[in-house]
């Protein structure tokens, strides 16, 4: 409905790489026993994206699937379908010790691009941005500054970062920040 | 007097002339200037104060290790104290004042301490302990208080901005001078991940200025030619002006950029903390030149040689027209020799060997100077200027006097151990170098017990540049292999070195110097330390290297001993008839300068200082009067004020109005944390004190979680969704501290159990319908019977409400009608105005956390971290309902049993009621007869929460009180903080709808 808000209402910020808030995006939970053949077989089903090993975030033509811990999955679906594949996936596994639970509205998301986007996360998590150190494929959950975030980037070089909702603010002000003309850090050119 | 040489000079472009201020006073620079080479060129030699004496200082180094020269910089938002004139880059409108004294630089009051300096002796501070007490409050401490401190505290929040970056590398190499370099390019050629860190603006370090060959070109030429290589390199990263504050544990490094310092104010952020894991460091962190210990060597004019060295070379500066070089080894040689071949006099260079020098002493021979073996200086002449020296034998006989106006001094060199010394590396004492150098066999050792840490070159005690060289290439490819490089043909580059004696220790000249000059020697130029302190604390037992730092201060000054701390334990060897080694070294701890705090605090501050959680509906409290307060990390309005409303009255107005009509509360900050599982009863019954497996899906329940040691953690209401599934809601701040508690069990303890949480927290935005008319409100919205039938007290149900996918609780915390409706998050700020919209004309108004409060407590409802403090229990608050006895085990249970948690005279709690309706004070003592053991007034009871109830007119409380419910209208005394003593009456919690009546409609 019309009523739905992101946290930031699609804040957007430009510096040497640009910060913006992205739509609504249908986000599951799932926690359960990773190599149970039907639930692998109902995830994959939903999505079309191959199960991911550790630490990594696969992708189909519905959705995604990132690995968050040895029995936590996150399923990326559009978030007009969120609500039906959370019906679904509960139905499909009502008969094995599962969590399934819709947190679209838990999280917020973040879409950084640009040329000093490695960077500008360098700045704020301690991970190994560098090229060829961190690619496309991975899911890396971590901190930004004070708080909990997850981060992926794609083929293009653009990342999306989920943090939780209530402190969106905060780090749409970290990224922009990190981001601010005169701070390039040039280590990742 | 100092001043520019017409040519010359390394580092500047003259062609850009720089204007800047110091103490008030326009000054000229050129671009490529550190403050002192420019502050030099100027004739300006008295850069300070000293910190005890006040003594004239000018600057005796020219780099990091410089302890006079230290400046208030910049001024308002961008000013900074203590900052080395060495160390800062010149700018264009830079604004210099010196520090320690008053009135002026010129003229300062504070160096009448020097001509009562036999009263301010070596642990002068801890004496004025022993004195009187009268005398430390009204002599010492406003004395002491005066003196203390350097530059200027500053006065505005720092304008500029600082952050950190995370850099991961397999081999880092801390020194860009030529060993960095050389370790760099052998690293890099293994193939591994290779990042250089240089602490200055330029690279090449020593080398570049004593005029070194390296495979045969000039050591410049050399320098950049590889620096050329490694950045063509692309497992190379390469960095100037960063230096390598720290070594720590696991191969975690902290680099310290300043990267706008000579900049300031163009928009890049000042300093970057760089927070570097690397599989192996190098630190080719080169040596500093320690200074002579004789009378007078702190006077204006008074350097290390190779500082007057630098300056010449660099910066084309001249210390002097006429410098009296001092030394006992070969290097000092290279000063005269640089300062004859820019047309500069040397008077005499006075050599402490008797044999003199070797190759380099010959070509100052040959170049006219004059040089007097086995000689010393006697004392320096001048006072804010060196005016000329005396000279003698090394015995002391023999004086002359020499005219001078600089004196270049060289008491040999000691490799910077820092680095390799921060995380463990131990040292050892060369006897040919008088220094002490990493012991390799014992490095800093990472998770497997091996060495992570290497030193190359002169920080490695390799003096010679061949042996420099080729030490830094051997530890670089060892470097890169450790860290997981090919092993590859790869050769150090090739230079010659000049034949030369052997240095002799001097650690004070002349030998046997009597008090007079020992009095006048210098060790720590910035804490006033002489060789006579030293020499005094021994005698008055202070034979640790550590203790003896503290009672003089040596090496405590923001150098941190750099020139003195070899200087002072030699001395201090020699007091206690001991092997310098045997006496060893004080610790050496990062950072290897002081770095700012701002860059540790990096984008920690301002609106980033820490996260604020905001509720989906945070802008329209914000926009409607929200009087903010925290709870947790979340931000709540405390209350929402109209027009000129106070803060009480808006309370006030708050509470009257959802007892009366209408409240609307954003609860959503309430944790919700779903647990799910076959299991999940069973461990909700231990996690809880009461029993919840019971609970029948569709119904709520109120619980308590204790701790392990039976206190009070946590409480809320669960609703059971299914017969698998729970809803555990937690308090405001409890939320993630819950959620850990409950994978903490289950990970570690009952991780054979199958249940899993997860946290909703966020997921909904939740709030609550209060009063009398929130029933109606609901049917408004319409979707979903709310009738006390269908949906009765403690029961929950999930529907559409108004079109919005809501779950509605029929719970209250207030004692009143009340719903709590959670809603998707991103729909929390719609459904909040739709409650307004349709609410309006049955009285709707949004309350606070205070309304809140005060409305729990005349319920007599306790509050988490109000009636509980983490050493209350549930029983002290007469929640024995809530508490299972059928349970044969809950976190907590076996800890209430104990015997000091079921004391009977445990204070338990009650309510309070002041006899004249005043409002107690928050946190006061109930007193009685007699004295505790303390000698104190004997308490029986504390305030745990207190309000001006506006539904009942008058002042409410709880408190925890001894022997409380057996106490019913008694009443006690609680003395107030301003002397006012408050009479309350003993009552029941319960202040009001004693039945509960209004809740239940």
């Amino acid at each position: 409905m019309s009523d739905i808000a992101t946290a930031l209402g699609g804040a957007r910020s430009q510096g040497s790489s640009s910060v913006s808030e992205a739509p609504m995006q249908g986000m599951i939970t799932l926690r359960g026993n990773l190599a149970d053949p039907a639930l692998v077989a109902a995830v994959t089903g939903l999505t079309g994206a191959a199960m991911p090993s550790t630490r990594q975030i696969t992708q189909g033509e519905g959705g995604s699937l990132g690995w968050m811990s040895p029995d936590e999955l996150l399923i990326l679906v559009p978030h007009q379908g969120v609500t039906d594949a959370v019906r679904d996936l509960s139905a499909t596994l009502k008969d094995q010790h599962a969590l399934v639970c819709n947190v679209s509205d838990a999280r917020a998301v973040f879409t950084l691009s640009g040329p000093t986007a490695r960077e500008v996360l360098a700045k704020l998590c301690p991970v190994d941005l560098a090229p060829g150190q961190f690619e496309a494929g991975e899911l890396r959950r971590t901190r930004v500054a004070q708080v909990a975030a997850a981060f992926w980037v794609d083929a293009q070089g653009d990342f999306t970062l989920i943090c939780f909702r209530s402190v969106a603010q905060y780090v749409f002000n970290l990224l922009t920040e990190a981001a601010l003309p005169g701070g390039e850090v040039g280590v990742f050119a | 007097m100092s001043f520019r040489l017409r040519e010359g000079g390394r580092l500047i472009d003259r062609s850009k002339v720089l204007r800047f201020a110091f103490n008030g006073a326009s000054k000229k620079g050129f671009a490529g200037d550190t403050l002192a080479s420019a502050l030099l060129g100027a004739n300006q030699m008295l850069m300070g104060r000293s910190f005890k004496y006040h003594r004239p200082r000018g600057v005796v180094a020219s780099g990091a290790e410089e302890p006079n020269a230290l400046m208030n910089l910049g001024k308002g938002a961008f000013f900074e104290p203590n900052q080395r004139a060495t160390t800062t880059e010149l700018y264009e409108g830079l604004e210099a004042g010196s520090q320690n004294h008053w009135p002026s630089l010129e003229t300062d009051i504070g160096a009448l301490n020097g001509y009562v300096s036999r009263f301010l002796p070596a642990g002068f501070y801890y004496k004025t302990f022993m004195a009187p007490r009268h005398a430390w409050k009204y002599l010492f401490e406003p004395f002491i208080r005066q003196s203390a401190g350097l530059g200027k505290a500053p006065e505005e929040g720092d304008g500029d901005r600082y952050e950190h970056f995370y850099m991961f590398t397999d081999v880092l190499v801390v020194g860009g001078g030529i060993a960095g370099l050389q370790a760099a390019l052998s690293a890099a050629r293994t193939g591994v991940r290779v990042l250089l860190l240089e602490q200055t603006a330029d690279w090449g370090g020593r080398a570049v200025v004593d005029g070194t060959v390296i495979d045969g070109m000039p050591a410049d030429a050399w320098v950049q030619a590889t620096l050329a290589t490694l950045s063509e390199m692309e497992n190379v990263t390469i960095r100037a002006r960063c230096m390598g504050a720290g070594i720590y544990d696991h191969g975690y490094v902290l680099g310290y950029e300043r990267v706008a310092d000579h900049t300031p104010q163009a928009g890049a952020p000042r300093h970057r903390l760089w927070k570097i894991r690397a599989r192996q460091v190098v630190t080719a962190t080169g040596a500093i030149e320690r200074p002579l210990s004789f009378a007078g060597n702190d006077i204006p004019g008074v350097m290390l040689a190779s500082a007057v060295r630098d300056y010449v070379v660099n910066f084309a500066v001249a210390p002097g027209k006429r410098t009296v070089v001092v030394t006992n080894n070969d290097d000092a040689y290279r000063t005269a020799l640089a300062l004859v071949a820019q047309g500069l006099s040397v008077p005499l260079i006075v050599d402490a060997r008797p044999r003199g020098g070797g190759a380099l002493a010959e070509q100052a021979a040959r170049a006219g100077i004059a040089i007097r073996k086995g000689g010393a200086i006697a004392g320096v002449l001048g006072g804010k200027r060196v005016t000329g020296v005396k000279v003698c034998a090394m015995n002391g006989t023999d004086v002359t006097e020499v005219a001078c106006d600089a004196v270049a001094m060289s008491g040999g060199w000691s490799p910077v151990v820092h680095l390799w010394s921060h995380c463990g590396g131990k040292l050892l004492w060369s006897e040919a170098e008088a220094h002490f150098y990493p012991d390799p066999a014992l490095p800093p050792t990472n998770h497997t017990g091996a060495g992570f840490v290497r030193a190359a070159g002169i920080s490695n005690g390799a003096m010679a540049t061949s042996a420099c060289l080729a030490d830094a290439q051997s530890q670089g490819a060892a470097a890169g292999l450790a860290a997981g490089g090919n092993a590859v043909s790869d050769a150090p580059a090739a230079a010659e070195d000049l034949p030369a004696e052997p240095l002799q220790p001097v650690w004070l000249m002349p030998e046997g110097a009597p008090i007079a000059m020992r009095e006048k020697a210098w060790l720590d130029f910035q804490n006033d330390v002489k060789v006579s302190d030293v020499q005094l604390a021994a005698q008055e037992g202070f034979e640790s290297v550590e203790h003896t730092k503290r009672y003089t201060t040596l090496g405590m000054a923001t150098d941190q001993g750099k020139l003195s701390n070899i200087n002072g334990l030699a001395i201090l060897s020699k007091a206690l008839n001991e092997e310098i080694p045997q006496v060893g070294t004080t610790t050496f701890r990062p950072p290897y300068t002081p770095i700012s705090m701002a860059a540790i605090a990096g984008e920690a501050r301002g609106d980033t200082f820490q996260p604020l959680r905001q509720t989906p509906m945070h802008a329209w409290h914000d926009a409607n009067g929200a009087y903010w307060e925290p709870v947790g990390h979340w931000r709540r309005p405390y209350c929402y004020q109209r027009g000129r409303e106070t803060v009480e009255q808006a309370v006030s107005r708050e509470v009257r109005n959802t007892r009366e009509a209408l409240g609307l509360l954003d609860a959503s900050t309430l944790g919700k944390l779903l647990v799910k599982g076959p299991d999940a009863g069973k461990f909700l019954d231990m996690l809880y004190t009461n029993m919840m497996s019971s609970l029948k899906p569709g119904r709520c329940r109120y619980g308590l979680m204790c701790s392990e040691n039976g206190f009070l953690s946590d409480d809320g209401v669960v609703a059971r969704i299914d017969e698998e599934t729970f809803l555990c809601h937690t308090t405001s701040g409890g939320a993630d501290r819950i959620h850990a508690w409950m994978e903490d069990w289950l990970q570690c303890e009952w991780w054979d159990w199958n249940v899993y949480v997860a946290n909703l927290t966020e997921q909904y935005a939740q709030v609550a319908v209060v009063g009398p008319n929130a029933r109606t409100l609901l049917e408004r919205l319409g979707g979903m019977d709310v009738s006390k039938d269908a949906l009765p007290f403690m029961a929950w149900s999930d529907g559409t409400l108004g079109g919005f996918e809501a779950r509605v609780f029929r719970i209250s915390f207030s004692g009143e009608l009340s719903y709590e409706i959670a809603v998707p998050a991103s729909q929390g700020a719609a459904f909040w105005e739709t409650l307004h919209r349709l609410g309006a004309d049955l009285g709707a108004m949004p309350y606070g956390t205070e309304a809140l409060h005060i409305m729990r407590a005349e319920k007599g409802f306790i509050m988490i971290g109000d009636e509980t403090d983490g050493t209350v229990i549930p029983q002290d608050l007469g929640l024995n309902w809530a508490i299972s006895k059928k349970k044969t085990d809950y976190l907590g249970k076996r800890a209430q049993a104990r015997s000091d948690m079921v004391r009977d005279d445990r204070w338990r709690l009650v309510g309070l009621e002041t006899l004249d309706g005043a409002v107690l004070p928050d946190g006061a003592y109930a007193v009685a007869e007699g004295n505790n053991a303390l000698g104190q007034r004997r308490m029986i009871g504390r305030v745990t929460s207190t309000y001006h109830s506006p539904t009942l007119g008058r002042g409410i409380a709880m408190g925890l009180v001894e022997h409380g419910p057996e106490r019913m209208g008694e009443v006690l005394e609680f003395p107030g903080t301003d002397g006012r003593v408050f009479k309350a009456k003993i009552v029941d919690p319960v202040f009001y709808d004693r039945e509960g009546e209004k809740q239940d409609v």
